[in-house]
C-alpha cells in the first residue's frame, strides 16, 4: 500500500512539470502546426536563467521567497522575449513549407541554442537548491516528502486550468481556437493571425521555461538536459494527441506514473517503458488518445 | 527527359576515381571521407524513403541494429572481414526493416516520423540497460580485415576501410539511381503525391512504402557496420535521436533530386563539422545550425537543386500540401 502511494505521488510529481512542458509543445503545434524540437532548449533556458537568478539573490542575502519570485518573473520575461523574437525573426521565414522542413528548422534552432547555453553557462553542472527548502518537509500518510515537490502538483494543475479557461472561456482564447481550427477563415474574419502566431509561440516558450524554472531547484543543470526533456514531452503529446490540452494532461500523467512505476519496480526499464507506451498508443490510435476530427481530402 | 540524365552506371567512374584518390589524401581526410561516405549511405536510404512522402526520424534504430549485429557476430565467431561485416550489418538492418515496415507503413507525415523516433528510442532505452551489451558504455571490437589480409599499418587499414565504404556507398547510389528510374521508383513518387489514387489504380501503397522502408533500413544497417569498423567501438548513442536527426539533416541538405547531392551534402557536413571543431571548438553545433537554416532558406530543394535543374523540378516538385489523414 505504501509502495503504491509512493509510486502514485512520485508519478504525479513527475507528471506535473512534464505536463507544463508538454502543454507548451502542444499549444505551439496546435496554433503554428510546428512540432518544435527546440522546445527542450527553452526548458533548459528557463532552468539556467532560474539558477542564475537564484544564485544572485542568495549572494545578495535576499530571503528565499524573494529569490523564488524573482526567478519566476525573470524567466517569464526572458522566455517571452526569446519566443517572440525567434518566431518573428526566424520561424516566420519558413511558413508555408512542408511540416518536416519546419521540424528541421526547429532542429537547427535546437543545435544553435544548445551551444548558446554552453557559451553562457559553461559545461559544468550548475545548482540552484535554495528554493527547494522553501516549503519544508511534509509528512503524508506515513511518507516524508519535500514540500516543494508536492507543491508542483497544484502549481501544474493551476497552470493547466488557467490555459484551459483562457482558451475556452475568454475572447482571446476563442480567437486562438479559431486560428487553430482554420487560419485562412480567421484571417478573412479580421483576426491578426501573425500576432496570434507570435503570441502563441511566445507563450509556448514561456510554459517550457516556467517548467524549467520550477524544476531548477530539484535538478543539476548541464548539457544534454534539453534533448532528454524534448524526447519525454514528445512522447507525452504524441500519446495525448498533438494539439490537445486534455491529451497533454493525460499523457503527462501516464508517462509520470509509468516512469515512477518503472523506477520503483523495474529500474532497468525506466527509459524503455515510456517509448513502449508511446509506440503502443500510436499503433492503436495513431493520432493520440484525444484526437481532433479533421476532414480528409482526396 | 531521358537525354538530360546520364545512365546510372556512369557513376562507376567517379566511384573508382574517388577510391583511387584515397591513396593521395592525407590521413585525416581519409577518415573524414570514410565517415562522410558511411553517413551518406543512411541519408541515401532516407531519400529513398522520402520519395514515398515519409521521413524517418528513427534511422538510428537500424544504424545501431547493424552496428550491434556486426559487433556481436565479430566477437562471437571472429568474423573480421570488412565486406562480410558490411553484409551482416545490411542484413540485420534490412531484416528489422522488413519486420517494422509493414507495421509502420499505415502512418503518414508527422506520425510516421514520430513512430520511427519512438521505436529507435525504445531500442536506445533497451540498449542502455542491457548489461550483456555493455550498457551505456558499449563495447569494443577488433580491427577489420579484408579477404584474409590483416592490415598492420594504420594508414593501410584506414585506406582499406575508406575503399570498402566508398565502393559500397557508390554501389548503393547506383542501385538507388536505377531504382528511381524503374517502375517501382516512379510508383513510389506517386504514393507521395496521392496514396489513395495509387490504391485506386490497384497497387498497395503500404506495400510500396514498406519495401522502400526495408531498403532504407538495409542501407542504415550497412552504414552502422562501417561506423563500427571506423570507431572499433559501439555504444547506445548509435540509436539516440540526435544521431537520427543528423542523417535527416544530410538528406534535407541534399534535397530529394540527386543521388550525387547526398555525397556532397554528407561531405559538406563533415567538413563543416571538423573545421568548426578545429577553429570554434565549443560552437560547432551553432555553426551547423546556422548552416542548416541557410541551406533551407536559400536552397529550398537542397544542394542537389544547384545542378539537377528542371528535370528534377518536374518530378519532385513542391511538397504535397495534403498528406492524407495528418492534421
Amino acid at each position: 500500500m505504501n509502495l503504491f502511494l509512493t509510486i502514485v505521488l512520485d508519478g504525479l510529481i513527475e507528471a506535473s512539470w512534464l505536463f507544463v512542458v508538454a502543454l507548451g509543445l502542444t499549444l505551439v503545434f496546435g496554433v503554428l502546426k510546428i512540432l518544435n524540437i527546440a522546445h527542450g532548449s527553452f526548458y533548459a533556458l528557463g532552468a539556467y536563467v532560474a539558477a542564475t537568478v537564484v544564485t544572485l539573490s542568495a549572494a545578495h542575502h535576499l530571503p528565499p521567497v524573494a529569490g523564488f519570485v524573482a526567478m519566476l518573473l525573470t524567466v517569464a520575461f526572458i522566455a517571452g522575449a526569446v519566443g517572440v523574437l525567434l518566431e518573428r525573426g526566424v520561424l516566420k521565414m519558413f511558413y508555408g513549407r512542408d511540416e518536416v522542413i519546419l521540424l528541421l528548422v526547429t532542429y537547427a534552432v535546437f543545435l544553435i541554442l544548445e551551444d548558446v547555453t554552453k557559451l553562457i553557462w559553461g559545461v559544468n553542472p550548475i545548482y540552484a537548491t535554495q528554493p527547494y527548502e522553501l516549503f519544508g518537509n511534509v509528512a503524508f500518510a506515513g511518507l516524508y516528502y519535500v514540500g516543494y515537490d508536492l507543491m508542483l502538483i497544484p502549481a501544474a494543475a493551476a497552470i493547466g486550468f488557467a490555459v484551459w479557461f483562457g482558451l475556452n472561456r475568454t475572447i482571446l482564447g476563442k480567437i486562438v481556437l479559431a486560428v487553430i481550427h482554420n487560419e485562412e477563415i480567421s484571417l478573412s474574419m479580421g483576426v491578426r493571425v501573425n500576432r496570434v502566431y507570435a503570441a502563441a509561440f511566445g507563450f509556448g516558450v514561456l510554459l517550457a521555461a516556467t517548467a524549467g524554472a520550477l524544476t531548477a531547484p530539484k535538478i543539476s543543470m548541464q548539457p544534454g538536459l534539453s534533448s532528454d526533456v524534448i524526447i519525454l514531452s514528445f512522447a507525452i503529446v504524441v500519446i495525448g494527441g498533438l494539439g490537445s490540452v486534455e491529451g497533454a494532461a493525460v499523457g503527462a500523467i501516464l508517462v509520470g506514473l509509468a516512469r515512477a512505476t518503472a523506477v520503483h519496480l523495474m529500474p532497468q526499464a525506466e527509459l524503455f517503458v515510456i517509448y513502449l507506451i508511446m509506440a503502443a498508443v500510436l499503433m492503436i490510435r495513431p493520432e493520440g488518445l484525444f484526437k481532433r476530427d479533421t476532414a480528409r481530402r482526396i | 527527359m531521358r537525354q538530360w540524365r546520364l545512365h546510372p552506371l556512369a557513376m562507376v567512374v567517379p566511384v573508382i576515381a574517388a577510391t583511387l584518390a584515397g591513396r593521395l589524401l592525407p590521413t585525416w581526410t581519409l577518415s573524414l571521407a570514410t565517415v562522410a561516405a558511411s553517413n551518406a549511405l543512411v541519408a541515401l536510404g532516407i531519400v529513398v524513403l522520402a520519395r514515398t512522402g515519409n521521413v524517418s526520424f528513427g534511422q538510428g534504430l537500424f544504424f545501431a541494429a547493424g552496428g550491434y549485429g556486426v559487433a556481436l557476430v565479430a566477437n562471437a565467431w571472429g568474423v573480421t572481414d570488412a565486406a562480410v561485416q558490411m553484409l551482416i550489418g545490411a542484413a540485420c538492418g534490412g531484416l528489422l526493416g522488413l519486420l517494422i515496415g509493414p507495421l509502420i507503413a499505415r502512418y503518414s507525415g508527422i506520425f510516421f516520423g514520430m513512430l520511427t523516433l519512438a521505436l529507435s528510442m525504445v531500442f536506445y532505452g533497451a540498449l542502455m540497460k542491457s548489461s550483456a551489451l555493455g550498457g551505456s558504455d558499449g563495447f569494443n571490437v577488433g580491427r577489420p580485415t579484408l579477404l584474409g589480409i590483416v592490415f598492420v599499418d594504420p594508414r593501410e587499414a584506414d585506406f582499406m576501410l575508406y575503399g570498402v565504404s566508398v565502393i559500397t556507398t557508390g554501389l548503393a547510389g547506383i542501385a538507388a539511381a536505377t531504382l528511381f528510374r524503374s517502375e517501382f521508383g516512379l510508383v513510389s513518387l506517386a504514393v507521395r503525391e496521392n496514396n489513395l489514387r495509387v490504391e485506386y489504380l490497384g497497387l498497395s501503397a503500404n506495400r510500396i512504402i514498406a519495401a522502400n522502408f526495408a531498403i532504407a533500413a538495409a542501407f542504415a544497417g550497412a552504414s552502422g557496420a562501417f561506423a563500427l569498423m571506423a570507431q572499433r567501438h559501439i555504444d547506445p548513442q548509435f540509436a539516440y535521436w540526435t544521431t537520427s536527426g543528423e542523417f535527416v539533416f544530410i538528406a534535407v541538405l541534399a534535397g530529394y533530386q540527386s543521388v550525387m547531392a547526398v555525397y556532397v551534402a554528407s561531405l559538406a557536413l563533415e567538413l563543416v563539422r571538423s573545421f568548426s571543431n578545429l577553429y570554434l571548438p565549443n560552437t560547432w553545433q551553432l555553426v551547423l545550425g546556422l548552416f542548416l537554416l541557410a541551406v533551407i532558406l536559400f536552397l529550398p530543394r537542397g544542394i542537389g537543386s544547384l545542378w539537377a535543374g528542371r528535370v528534377g523540378r518536374r518530378v519532385a516538385a513542391e511538397p504535397v500540401a495534403d498528406d492524407g489523414g495528418a492534421p
